[in-house]
C-alpha cells in the first residue's frame, strides 16, 4: 500500500466513525485537538484499522498515534 | 400548583414516521402489523409485528450517531427532534431548566445479543465501544438529554409495559416539583429480534395469528389469543403553563394528574378483579382534582390478550362507577401493536389527540365483542367527542403487577 492508499483508507475510517470530512483528513492534523475525535472514536478507528490494514494496535501504541500521519507511518512499517 | 402542558408531539410508529400521520392512520383503522421479513422468524411461532414504518436513518439520523445508537435509542431520537421542532422552542431556552424522562421496557437488548454474537464469534477486542450504552435502559433518556442539552435531570422510569406512562408522570412532577420548566417525556422499545419474541412466546404472551397478521391485535373481541409485539418510540414536550402561555406556544391539551399503584399479585397476571388499576384510576382523579363523570374517554391498555382486557374492563368499571358506562374506550394497540415501553407514551399521544380533535380513535378487529365488559368501546370506526371541556383517561399496566392511569385535559 502507497502512503496515499493508507490515507485514503484512514480517511474513509475516520469519516465513518467519528463524522469527519474526509478533505479534513490531513497528516498534520492532531485527531483529539483538530478533528474533534473522542478517545472512544479512537479506540474504534483503530479497530477499523487493525481490520482494514491487517495491522495490531496495542493500547500502548495507541496512545501515541496523535495525529493521522502518526498512524499513516505506524500502518506503513507493521503491515 | 403549576399546571402542566403538552406543547409538542413526536411519534415514529408502525403507524407513520411522524406523530401527525401516526395520529391520521389510527383515526383511519388502519393496522400497522406486518409480517417479519427475515429468515429467522420461520423459527419462531409468531411470524409478525407492528414494524416501524419508516428507518430512522432514513429521517435524518446520522449515520455515525445511527452506529454508536441501540435500535431504541435511535427511535427516542428521532421521535424527539420531531417533538422537539413541534413545540418551537427557541435555541436561547435555559438547559438548566430542561428535563428528560424517558422509559424503556427492555433497554438495548437487540445491541446486547448482537454484541454477544460478535463476542463469540471475534473476541473481545472486536465488542463495540458503545456496547454499554447501547444496553443501558437509561441510554435512550441520556442520548434525548445530550441532543438538547438538558441539565434539569434525566430519569428513566422501568415499568415494563408500563413504563412510557410512567416516563410522562415522572416528567410532569419535575415540573410540579420546580425542577424544570420544559421536560421532554416519552418511551421506546425496539424488540424485534428471535430472542425477545421467543421469550415472550414461550410465556404464551403473544398471538399466533400468523395467516392474519393486519387482524391479530384484537382487544375486547372474543377470539383474541395475546398481544402483537411492535416498536417505536413516542415522545412529548411537557411545559408549566406560565412558561409556554408566556412564549404564546400552541398548548394541544393539559396533563391533570396520575395515580401509580401496584398489584402485589402476581409477576405475569394481571390481578383479575383490577383492583391494582382500579386503585391508579381513582389516585388519578384525586390527584387531578376531578370527578369520575369528568372522564369521557378512556384510551386502555387493551393489550388483546384474553386476560388482561377483562380484567382492565373491571377496574375502568370499579374505579368510574356508574359513571363507566358513559365512557368512549378506544384500544389503539389493535392498530399499533404493543409498543412495550413505548406504549404509555405513544397512547398519552392518542389521548391528548383525541380531546384535541374530538375525536376517539377505533379499535380495529372486533368482530364479536366479548359478553358483559360494561364499558363502551369504540369498535372498528372511529367516534366523535362532545364539545366542551373534557378529560381523558390512558392506562397503562406492566409485567412485575404495575398500574399507571394518567389523565388529561382539553386546553
Amino acid at each position: 500500500m502507497t502512503d496515499q492508499e493508507i490515507l485514503d483508507t484512514l480517511r474513509s475510517i475516520v469519516n465513518e466513525i467519528a463524522g469527519v470530512a474526509e478533505a479534513d483528513v490531513q497528516l498534520d492534523k492532531s485527531f483529539v485537538d483538530d478533528l474533534d475525535v473522542d478517545s472512544l472514536s479512537m479506540v474504534e478507528i483503530s479497530m477499523a484499522a487493525e481490520e482494514k490494514f491487517g495491522v495490531s494496535i496495542p493500547d500502548a501504541e495507541l496512545k501515541n498515534l496523535k495525529t493521522v500521519a502518526d498512524v499513516v507511518n505506524f500502518v506503513k512499517a507493521n503491515a | 400548583m403549576t399546571r402542566v402542558v403538552v406543547t409538542g408531539i413526536g411519534a415514529t410508529s408502525p403507524l407513520g414516521g411522524t406523530a401527525p400521520e401516526t395520529w391520521a392512520n389510527a383515526i383511519a383503522g388502519k393496522s400497522g402489523i406486518r409480517n417479519i421479513p427475515y429468515e429467522w422468524v420461520q423459527d419462531l411461532p409468531v411470524h409478525f409485528a407492528g414494524l416501524a414504518v419508516v428507518e430512522p436513518l432514513e429521517q435524518g439520523l446520522e449515520p455515525q450517531k445511527a452506529r454508536r445508537l441501540d435500535r431504541s435509542q435511535q427511535f427516542a431520537v428521532i421521535a424527539s427532534r420531531e417533538a422537539w421542532a413541534d413545540a418551537g422552542l427557541g435555541d436561547d431556552f435555559d438547559r438548566d431548566r430542561l428535563g428528560v424522562s424517558y422509559a424503556t421496557g427492555i433497554g438495548g437488548v437487540t445491541s446486547l445479543l448482537n454484541n454477544y454474537d460478535t463476542l463469540r464469534e471475534r473476541g473481545w477486542n472486536r465488542v463495540p465501544v458503545m456496547a454499554v450504552p447501547q444496553l443501558m435502559p437509561n441510554g435512550p433518556a441520556a442520548w434525548v438529554g445530550l441532543e438538547f442539552g438538558a441539565r434539569a435531570g434525566v430519569h428513566c422510569p422501568v415499568s415494563a409495559c408500563a413504563s412510557g406512562a410512567e416516563a410522562v408522570v415522572v416528567g410532569a412532577r419535575m415540573i410540579t416539583d420546580g425542577r424544570a420548566d420544559v421536560v421532554i417525556v416519552g418511551g421506546t422499545e425496539a424488540p424485534i429480534h428471535p430472542m425477545p419474541i421467543a421469550s415472550f412466546a414461550v410465556m404464551r404472551a403473544l398471538s399466533t395469528r400468523n395467516d392474519d397478521p393486519a387482524t391479530a391485535s384484537r382487544p375486547y373481541d372474543k377470539s383474541r389469543d395475546g398481544f402483537v409485539m411492535a416498536e417505536g418510540a413516542a415522545s412529548l414536550v411537557l411545559e408549566s403553563e406560565e412558561h409556554a402561555k408566556a412564549r404564546g406556544a400552541r398548548i394541544y391539551g393539559v396533563y391533570a394528574g396520575a395515580g401509580m399503584t401496584s398489584d402485589g399479585h402476581d409477576i405475569a397476571q394481571p390481578e383479575p378483579e383490577g383492583r391494582g388499576a382500579m386503585r391508579a384510576i381513582q389516585a388519578a382523579l384525586a390527584d387531578a382534582s376531578l370527578s369520575a363523570s369528568d372522564i369521557v374517554h378512556v384510551n386502555a391498555h387493551a393489550t388483546s390478550t384474553p386476560a388482561g382486557d377483562v380484567a382492565e374492563a373491571k377496574a375502568i368499571r370499579a374505579g368510574l362507577g356508574a359513571h363507566a358506562a358513559n365512557v368512549i374506550v378506544s384500544g389503539t394497540k389493535s392498530m399499533t401493536g404493543h409498543m412495550l415501553g413505548g406504549a404509555g407514551a405513544m397512547e398519552s399521544i392518542f389521548s391528548i389527540l383525541a380531546l384535541h380533535h374530538r375525536i376517539a380513535p377505533p379499535t380495529i378487529n372486533i368482530t364479536d365483542i366479548e359478553d358483559g365488559l360494561g364499558i363502551d368501546v369504540v369498535v372498528n370506526t372511529a367516534r366523535p367527542l362532545p364539545t366542551g371541556d373534557l378529560a381523558a383517561l390512558n392506562n397503562s399496566f406492566g409485567f412485575g403487577g404495575h398500574d399507571v392511569a394518567v389523565i388529561f385535559t382539553t386546553a
